[in-house]
């Protein structure tokens, strides 16, 4: 499969988490004078949305994400965004984390399915990177880093044929075969029916490049048009006006990967827990064996080491954010959650500390020759913990 | 006119590939096998119409030293004169086994060498296959296409030489046909315009190529000259099949049957829509006729968990 996948993968994923990050921030914002302590204010949601966006493009980070490389699991991926979420003072319990990530690959998994042409999901990806400049428009620096991504990304995109947009779009698909989760605001506009599937149209305008179904032309041995008939194909299909802008400015014309996401349209799922979908998705995460573990811990390492966290320091408390309507519901989804979809959570160190980072990476050295772990306890239970996961 | 007949349940969903659906039609009995790729795992059923009992079997690729496990990319049943092979492939190797899936008789580990992975020769590989037992070998590489290889088509020649005409395509759309030998010639080349072309098939010299825009196109295929171009599908064609009619699926959740002929006056190649079928909110991923004559036809989609199946009233 492909092995330029994972920055628009990655890219994607963090601008959904983001759209959905900002809006329930906005939902629970309190003005500035009347807040209390541990209540939401607009500079509190500016703080974290800079946070996180300067983690994600981080240029060490980017680097890393760049090289080409095989799509890690779900799994591993997963462990990514739980440390990105908390780039910030922000705190996410496990039934919110879990909620947000079904969003995000819900999203991204139809704006994918529907992306008229493999190319533009390239596009999808822009409207990510231009929505998430509009978020943090007041700090040039962050601004700064989004953009050199941007030209990172036409370098190495633009130029790529049909064919190998073709197999980044099946790679993907790959990717997120099986998910079914049910997404309120896909259901209230009627994209996605009752059993989780998307609606898929057959109306509409036909991706750029491509002719209206309907015609039959046939030709002599000279190549002269000598018949021409038309036949019924069943869709209503129109052409396609305009192409999207692959520039750095520009009008995109497709609208997947714009933020559906509103005050007046609440971020919301519904889960559907005892479906059988759900234990299709977990036989497939449990195919893969052991020895991809270490791969992937090394994979980890790399892209962490690359994350500068931001750690809080001192008497700032987390301020904790709910994804759900209330604390009571937040509670009764991590209990109702079946215990096949319960993706523990790999909880990781922030390793801004350089001494650490070889730490790390030494243990994970000796880890791949060896084939056994041999911990020293004082590297703390979270790196067992990690082990133990994978 | 067509009806939905019983679905076939699978164990698990179709992975979003083209030409993810084989079938071998046997012709003693009324039974027929399907073959679908899951992803890391090919499955396998023998349906048997009457009572639609069925036999399934699960194959896995042979797995390498690599990070993630190995995916399948085409599951196909080679018709030879004398056995039937079932063929896997991957970006690891290729496994080839006796029809039933049950033995694997040979195993061809694709060296991609010093390139990174991911990067495709456009290698064709032409195999000896004996009449029986896994003497299989290596015998030429065709070299015509510099993008990777996406469908191969055969069609045994008139005239009782019992050697096949072969149609090779690639990503690029580039088309090859070959004169089959104890050397393989290459006869023709037909250029692609920008788009894959994910499936192509040949039929009484004529070569039926889908491309990645939604077009059918009809060539003559020695000549390589293009006599039909259907703008039949919105998104790119998955699959085509041949049996007189030609079948085209695609990814715009449409099934369409065609009519070939050829004008008596001209000689040239004439085709006539016949029957369009929706398969709502499915993306298409394969497709073949069931039977010879065309009367039955069965598809596949991403995700969905079931081979649905129509044949004519």
């Amino acid at each position: 499969m492909s092995v330029r996948t994972l920055p628009l993968l990655f890219l994607n994923l963090g601008g959904e988490m983001l759209y959905i990050l900002d809006q329930r921030l906005r939902a629970q914002n309190i003005p500035g004078d009347k807040a209390r302590k541990d209540e939401w204010t607009e500079v509190d949601r500016k703080r974290v949305l800079n946070d996180i966006v300067s983690t994600m493009f981080n240029r060490k980070f980017m680097e890393e994400l760049f090289k080409p490389q095989e799509l890690y699991s779900k799994k591993a991926l997963r462990t990514v965004y739980d440390r990105l979420a908390h780039a910030s003072i922000m705190r996410l319990n496990q039934a919110s984390m879990d909620k947000l990530y079904d969003l995000m690959t819900m999203a991204f998994k139809y704006q994918v399915l529907l992306c008229p042409r493999p190319k533009d999901v390239l596009l999808v990806t822009f409207n990510h990177l231009d929505a998430i400049k509009g978020l943090i428009q007041d700090s040039p620096t962050i601004l700064h880093q989004v953009d050199e991504t941007f030209r990172q990304l036409m370098e190495v995109y633009c130029g790529l044929s049909a064919g190998e947009f073709q197999l980044i779009r099946q790679t993907l698909l790959i990717f997120f075969q099986d998910l079914h989760i049910r997404v309120s605001i896909f259901l209230k506009d009627k994209v996605q029916n009752s059993n989780g599937r998307f609606v898929l149209p057959v109306s509409g305008p036909v991706p750029w490049g491509t002719e209206v179904p309907g015609l039959i032309r046939m030709f002599n041995h000279k190549g002269e048009e000598v018949k021409k008939i038309k036949f019924k194909h069943g869709g209503n299909y129109v052409t396609a006006t305009k192409e999207g802008s692959f520039e750095l400015y520009g009008d995109r014309v497709l609208k997947l990967g714009t933020n559906m996401y509103s005050l007046n349209r609440p971020v919301d799922t519904q889960t559907s827990g005892a479906s059988k979908n759900s234990t299709s998705r977990a036989q497939q995460e449990n195919i893969a064996p052991n020895p991809l573990a270490k791969e992937e811990l090394n994979f980890l390492a790399r892209l962490m080491g690359g994350m500068e966290i931001k750690n809080p320091s001192g008497p700032e408390p987390g301020f904790r954010l709910n994804l759900f309507t209330t604390d009571e519901e937040e509670e009764q989804a991590a209990l109702t959650k079946p215990e096949e979809l319960d993706n523990k959570v790999i909880n990781i160190q922030a390793m801004q500390d350089q001494q650490r980072s070889e730490e790390l990476a030494r243990i994970l050295g000796e880890l791949e020759v060896t084939d056994q772990p041999r911990w020293s306890t004082s590297k703390g239970d979270d790196l067992l913990a990690m082990m133990d996961e994978l | 006119m067509f009806r939905r007949e019983h679905s076939i349940p699978l164990r698990g969903s179709a992975a979003a590939l083209c030409n993810n659906l084989s079938v071998l039609q046997l012709p003693t009995g009324n039974l027929r096998h399907f073959g679908v790729v899951h992803g890391p795992s090919a499955q396998l059923l023998s349906a048997a119409p009457e009572d639609g009992s069925l036999v399934q079997r699960q194959l896995q690729a042979k797995e390498g030293a690599g990070v993630s496990p190995t995916l399948i990319t085409q599951v196909h049943w080679c018709v030879l004169p004398f056995r039937v092979l079932l063929v896997l492939t991957s970006h690891r190797g290729i496994q080839m086994f006796e029809s039933d899936g049950s033995i694997m008789v040979y195993w061809h580990a694709l060296d991609t060498g010093d390139a990174p992975p991911g990067t495709w020769s456009g290698r064709v590989l032409v195999f000896d296959i004996p009449a029986k037992g896994p003497n299989i070998m290596l015998s030429e590489e065709l070299a015509g296409h510099q993008t990777s290889i996406t469908d191969i088509a055969t069609e045994p020649v008139q005239g009782g030489d019992c050697m096949a005409d072969v149609v090779t395509a690639d990503d690029s759309g580039l088309l090859c046909v070959w004169r089959s030998g104890p050397e393989f010639t290459l006869v023709t080349r037909i250029p692609g315009f920008g788009v894959p072309c994910p499936s192509v098939k040949l039929w009484q010299g004529i070569v039926a190529a889908g491309y990645g825009n939604g077009q059918v196109r009809l060539y003559e295929a020695m000549k390589g000259t293009l006599h039909v171009q259907i703008s039949a599908h919105a998104r790119t064609i998955c699959a085509l099949d041949l049996a007189p009619e030609l079948l085209s699926a695609a990814e715009d959740t449409f099934v369409h049957i065609w009519k070939l002929s050829r004008s008596p006056e001209s000689g040239s190649i004439e085709v006539e829509h016949c029957h369009g079928e929706c398969v709502s909110n499915t993306q298409l991923c394969g497709a073949r006729f069931c039977d010879p004559s065309g009367s039955s036809f069965a598809v596949t989609g991403y995700d969905l968990a079931e081979i649905l199946r129509f044949s004519s009233v």
